[in-house]
């Protein structure tokens, strides 16, 4: 039997030279006349490890990492292949403590299987919960994930089921399932590796939501800035109608429900749900004003359902195993677990999957091994370029989407960036205006006009230009852009202006706390 | 994988109209056709407007609209090479407002611009999704991440090369 090894094919691996270490061993492979299969999997989210080398032993995958072209003879000298030790081996990857601490459920997959199979992804235990699902019929597929408790991993938290029941519920005709994959805030990643590791766990997740609700198509619309995601995308989708898996009658069914990419053009806030819905339907990408709700009234007119990348892709999971097993991790409304992203200035990036409940602390300081500068960290920005600064004095706060509302903040998409001492937080939060002035879809004026005012006012602060009386006009603005907003993009934008500037004074020449 | 050299083909009308026929059959088919547009002539160029709003039984104005709203949609071919820096917190974090300013300095142009000899456009990018090893660029299609000075200064003499 031939020897068997696993490199990522994730851009985040690629970014660091998984191909050129890939390439370099199928070389030294063929010089040494060894016959070694290389399977190109996902990432297993072990980032500052990649290129990460696993080895096929007889006691699981040995690990080695991160892995230069240069490395590959010397691995291979010290027996790599037989699974022996060597400076760069992680032992058994099953073991790092990183990742034995998780609790992988949507990710329980991703770096193990082969995303361009099927077979692969079957072996694993996939399409059971679609198989679920065909036998209990759409209303129990309702209620198993309203019992779940799982609420939309986009940011905005509403309960996944309650949103599947109010489609559900709304006259037979053309509905359909749109998985925002529009993963535009910085630190976040969590869709992308799922889509380039895992793709047949989303196709499974939406054919399940297309059941549960009566939709018979779907698009995944992705951001342009994720071209490996979105060919990633279109194989699996052409491999799932080719195995009969997706499509008219899919896997031996009555139903029928097929889906196709859509690629997003760089505007951030094609992330908002309405915004999204516009641009599919090939206009400027601008917010619709709620009600009415996307569920009654959404793509082309007709009933949809806007679910998360991850949201949809713990149904599978959900399905198979109960939504009492979902359930029964995680703390207060904040149920199953999170793939919460570490970044930023942080020496062990990458994705932790994990119950909801773990303190902030634990996660920048243990989990991520503090920042990578070796400097002190000295502020922590949670939930994308809308989340609130936290200082280090918030670092007890839980993962959860109530502690961290109650203290002004948001876990968004679950990303985490870790900054160090050298931050000026009065130039963060003037970024944060910034980047809402140049992503503002320009529908209302709050946003449209107050991020551009709030640009001007940082200027003038940093300047110290009529510091007292600005700071004022900042806290005013900030409170118009909050309530006045019709998206969270306007709506939102505040949060790190305001914690900036909360926790943060000194960076604003202002002593006075407003805690 | 390998570095694309992205070659456009040079406007004609005719070209363009096979390219819309081969989308206007989808739901939504205005995005599909001008990324097909800018994949092919390096832009979507403003002589592709009314040929768009006139298969899709749209007004020039709301085609207009659409290509004005997106930042990815050009009006002009961007140079050989297109090198985008992520500017996003993640990677500003991690010190990548440096090598913003030394990627300019380098290619003697500010972001957003292209170089005189037209082989490099130097672009911010809000998130590649590559936070966890900010900061992080992609040259045409390929991603780098752990950006430090020296894969910077790789970057920039390959872009030119």
């Amino acid at each position: 039997m031939s020897a068997r090894i696993f490199i990522s094919r994730d851009s985040g691996a690629l970014c660091v030279g998984a191909d050129e270490v890939a390439q370099a061993l199928r070389k030294a492979f063929e010089k040494r006349s060894l016959k070694v299969e290389i399977v190109r999997t996902g990432s297993r989210g072990l980032y500052w490890l990649e290129p990460l080398v696993e080895v096929a032993t007889d006691k699981g995958r040995a690990g080695y990492g991160p892995v230069n072209v240069s490395d590959v003879e010397a691995l291979l000298d010290a027996g790599m292949l037989e699974g022996k030790k060597h400076e760069l081996g992680i032992g058994l990857v099953e073991n790092h403590p990183w990742l034995k601490s998780q609790t992988r459920l949507t990710f329980k997959n991703c770096g193990i299987i082969d995303p361009r199979s099927l077979e692969d992804y079957k072996a694993h235990g996939g399409y059971k919960g679609l198989e679920k699902a065909l036998a209990v019929g759409p209303k129990a597929i309702v209620e198993e994930v309203i019992s779940s408790g799982l609420r939309g991993r986009g940011g905005a938290g509403f309960p996944t089921g309650i949103k599947w029941r109010t489609v559900a519920e709304t006259p037979p005709q053309q509905k359909y399932i749109v998985c925002n994959a529009d993963e535009g805030d910085s630190g976040t990643f969590a869709d992308r590796m799922i889509m380039e590791g895992d793709p047949f766990v989303l196709i499974e997740g939406m054919t399940i939501a297309g059941i549960a609700v009566g939709a018979t198509f779907g698009y995944v619309y992705i951001r342009a800035e994720y071209p490996d995601a979105i060919e990633a995308m279109e194989i699996a989708i052409h491999d799932a109608r080719k195995g009969g898996v997706l499509g008219r009658g899919m896997a031996g069914s009555s139903f029928d429900f097929d889906m196709e990419v859509r690629a997003g053009a760089g505007a951030y806030v094609c992330g908002e749900e309405t915004s999204m819905l516009e641009s599919l339907e090939g206009k400027r990408g601008e917010v619709r004003a709620k009600p009415p709700l996307p569920a009654h009234v959404g793509l082309f007119g007709k009933p949809t359902v806007i679910n998360n990348v991850l949201s949809l892709a713990s149904v599978p999971i959900i399905m198979e195993r109960g939504g009492g097993f979902y359930r029964d991790f995680g703390m207060g409304k904040s149920r199953g677990t999170m793939p919460i992203q570490l970044a930023g200035n942080i020496k062990h990036g990458g994705l932790y999957e994990t119950a909801f409940g773990i303190t902030l602390g634990e996660l920048v300081d243990e989990i991520g091994g503090g920042t990578r500068s070796g400097r002190p960290v000295r502020a922590a920005q949670v939930g994308g370029p809308l989340g609130a600064y936290f200082p280090r004095e918030l670092f007890d706060t839980p993962f959860d989407y109530e502690a961290f509302a109650a203290r002004n903040g948001l876990i968004g998409h679950g990303g985490i960036v870790v900054f160090d001492d050298t931050v000026d937080m009065a130039k963060q939060a003037r970024f944060a205006m910034e980047f809402c002035a140049i992503e503002s879809c320009g529908k209302c004026t709050p946003c449209r006009i107050g991020s551009v005012r709030g640009v001007e006012l940082m200027d003038k602060i940093m300047a110290g230009e009529d510091r007292s009386e600005n700071l004022i006009v900042l806290e005013n603005l900030c409170n118009t852009m909050k309530f006045g907003s019709l998206c969270a993009l306007g709506g939102f934008a505040p949060y790190p202006v305001m914690s900036a500037l909360t926790h943060f004074p000194e960076d604003f020449g202002t002593e006075r706390k407003r805690l | 994988m390998r570095l694309g050299m992205p070659r456009y083909e040079s406007w004609t009308a005719e070209r363009a109209r096979e390219i819309i026929a081969r989308y206007r059959h989808l739901e939504g088919a205005t995005l599909p056709i001008l990324h097909a547009l800018q994949e092919t002539f390096g832009c979507v160029p403003a002589d592709a407007v009314p040929l768009v709003a006139d298969a899709l039984n749209l007004s020039r104005a709301e085609i207009h609209g659409t290509v004005t709203f997106y930042h990815d949609f050009r009006r002009e071919p961007p140079g050989l090479r297109v090198l985008k820096l992520c500017c996003a917190e993640s990677c500003q974090a991690a010190g990548g407002d440096a090598l913003v300013a030394r990627a300019e300095e380098k290619l003697g142009v500010s972001m957003g611009e292209t170089t005189l000899d037209r082989r490099v456009t130097l672009e911010p990018v809000y998130c590649l999704g590559l936070c966890h090893s900010s900061p992080a660029a992609m040259l045409d299609k390929r991603v780098v991440g752990r950006l430090d000075e020296g894969k910077l200064d790789w970057l920039v003499k390959e872009a030119r090369a």
